[in-house]
């Protein structure tokens, strides 16, 4: 008891490709294509030897690319007190609330500033398991986190050299922006770094 | 053969050697950055070669990859499988690259040289011989050719069955159907040019291509021939089994097809192999079409310019200018296959067999029909 098959028919589309006389020659459309390629050859061609880029991609990590969204945020800065010290206190709740628990933060007790006296003496984020969420900006009271347009540039080798410390976090230096005024401290005497 | 012939002979082989693994190695470089280009992209370009002791490091475009590949596969472990042809596996590279360079015996790279005018210090010992700078000036030219080309099909369907694989099998069936379906297209369309030009032997031909068609064309085949260039470059590319003609090697369907089995510096044999047909085609091609060393209107005396007004030159002159004006045609038609090669998408496997037997076969008869009347009718 077999049925009878039946015969196979080619299931139409409704995007079937329709060809002219034109395409089903073939070796037309091959010489436009040829044309057409060969154009794109010789311009960037023209580019390249006249000093200009031919091409759309960009040298990675040489070149920063042009389309980064406005919105987008990579990297973090930490913002200053008009003495060059970080605005940061040492809370923790950036790195409490990092869902990457990539901010590694040791606190340290500074005698000279009576109203700031916790202070971070290493402030670090890994950048390899970052995930650019900006919770970290969103929980700090003192607003001494931030996140600008640049990305990190970080690309090597070896996950352990994608860390930022302090000193390349802190070398945003809009003095202006800060929005509590702070009374200059004094110069610290010599023979004493402020981290101490 | 006295101590004079040998000696020359010699310094063509070194030349031509020398020009065909440079065109290979090259021509890696040259597929891999025209790419690049023509989907403006920018192109391999990390590698580099560091000065020692110092931190300067030389990019050159990208040259140094096509080294680094080449220390990559020699350094690669020799994988072979385990139940193979030991004999057939290791003839295969070597059947298909030998024939390819051999081609290239036959092909005139330049005029007539006479050595003793060239260097007159050596005058005494040449006395006055001049030799054609083409490795065997035979007079069964284009029949060497393609007695030559017809061994890579050899070397192809012996690796595909050596290598105990079935997608290599596949892949050798597919190499020797499509190879000579495409190698009878290319014979037909030689055999217009050889019946304009009345001859097989590839020296002649191009002394012959030197003139002047219809009193300011220069007389290269293309003019007289160019639906025969046409199928010529079409064929040539079907042999040299490339895009859009790669079914025995197509990727996505046969992994490598008849090389699958082959690793380290033997697939590197089958590239090379490959990049070196494209230069070899690329010479046949413009010896047979356009007007090989020749630079338009130029021949081994110098520039006669349709209008009668003649430059002659010097012979070192002439002969510089030939060996350029050869390599450079030859490049910028290598330069055209790897445009095609990156055009056009692959063909299906019975689209390819119909190309082949249902238009280009016909259209390379009637092509060789047409011009035999014409001939006949010219010389009626």
């Amino acid at each position: 008891m077999t049925t009878p098959r039946r015969p196979y028919v080619r299931r139409q589309y409704w995007n079937e490709p329709t060809m002219g006389w034109w395409e089903r020659s073939y070796l037309l459309e091959v010489v436009r294509g040829l044309a057409i390629t060969g154009g794109v050859f010789l311009r960037n061609m023209g580019k390249w030897l006249t000093g200009r880029k031919g091409a759309l991609t960009a040298y990675y990590p040489e070149e920063i690319r042009a389309d980064y969204a406005a919105g987008n945020r990579g990297k973090h800065i930490l913002t200053q007190r008009p003495d060059g010290r970080p605005q940061c206190v040492a809370c923790n709740m950036c790195a409490t609330v990092c869902p990457a628990q990539v901010i590694e933060i040791d606190a340290a007790f500074d005698p000279d500033d009576p109203a700031h006296p916790k202070y971070p003496s290493r402030f670090e984020i890994d950048y390899s398991r970052c995930v650019f969420c900006g919770f970290c900006v969103e929980a700090c009271p003192e607003d001494a986190i931030r996140m600008v347009k640049e990305t990190p540039d970080l690309p090597g080798f070896d996950r352990d050299r994608m860390w930022l410390g302090k000193e390349e976090l802190l070398n945003w230096q809009p003095h202006a922006d800060v929005s509590k005024p702070y009374p200059v401290r004094p110069a610290a005497e010599p023979g004493r770094s402020p981290d101490a | 053969m006295n101590a004079q012939d040998l000696a020359i002979s010699l310094v063509y082989i070194a030349y031509a050697l020398a020009v065909l693994l440079t065109f290979g190695a090259i021509l890696t470089w040259v597929e891999r950055k025209q790419a690049a280009i023509m989907s403006d992209r920018i192109g391999a370009n990390r590698a580099y070669v560091r000065i020692p002791f110092t931190q300067v490091k030389l990019i050159w475009l990208g040259l140094f990859h096509g080294m680094a590949d080449g220390l990559k596969l020699l350094l690669k472990e020799d994988f072979k499988p385990l139940a193979y042809d030991k004999l057939a596996y290791a003839l295969g590279p070597w059947l298909a690259i030998v024939p390819v360079l051999l081609v290239f015996a036959v092909v005139p790279f330049g005029g007539t040289l006479d050595p003793g005018r060239l260097f007159p210090s050596l005058a005494g010992w040449f006395g006055g011989r001049t030799y054609a700078m083409q490795i065997a000036p035979i007079d069964a030219g284009i029949l060497i050719v393609f007695a030559f080309s017809g061994i890579t099909i050899i070397g192809a369907m012996l690796a595909g069955w050596s290598s105990a694989n079935k997608f290599s099998l596949l892949g050798a069936l597919r190499a020797g159907s499509q190879l000579i379906s495409y190698e009878l297209v290319m014979g037909l369309t030689v055999l217009g040019i050889v019946l304009i030009f009345g001859t097989v032997n590839l020296g002649t031909i191009v002394e012959q291509q030197s003139g002047t068609a219809l009193g300011f064309l220069p007389a290269w085949g293309i003019v007289y021939q160019p639906f025969a260039a046409v199928l010529f470059l079409i064929a040539g590319i079907a042999e040299n089994k490339r895009i859009p003609f790669d079914l025995p090697e197509a990727e996505s369907e046969l992994i490598s097809g008849y090389f699958t089995e082959y690793s380290a510096m033997k697939q590197g044999v089958f590239m090379l192999s490959e990049f070196i047909e494209i230069a070899v085609i690329g010479a046949l091609f413009v010896t047979l079409f356009f007007g090989g060393y020749n630079l338009p209107w130029m021949n081994d005396t110098g520039f006669v310019f349709p209008g009668g007004h003649a430059v002659p030159l010097s012979h070192g002159w002439v002969v510089v200018l030939q060996l350029l004006t050869f390599l450079g045609k030859v490049f910028l038609l290598c330069s055209f296959q790897i445009l095609v090669r990156w055009t056009l998408p692959r063909f299906r496997w019975d689209q390819l067999l119909r190309f082949a037997w249902k238009f280009l076969l016909p259209l390379a008869i009637a092509n060789l029909v047409v011009t035999a009347v014409a001939l006949w009718a010219q010389q009626a």
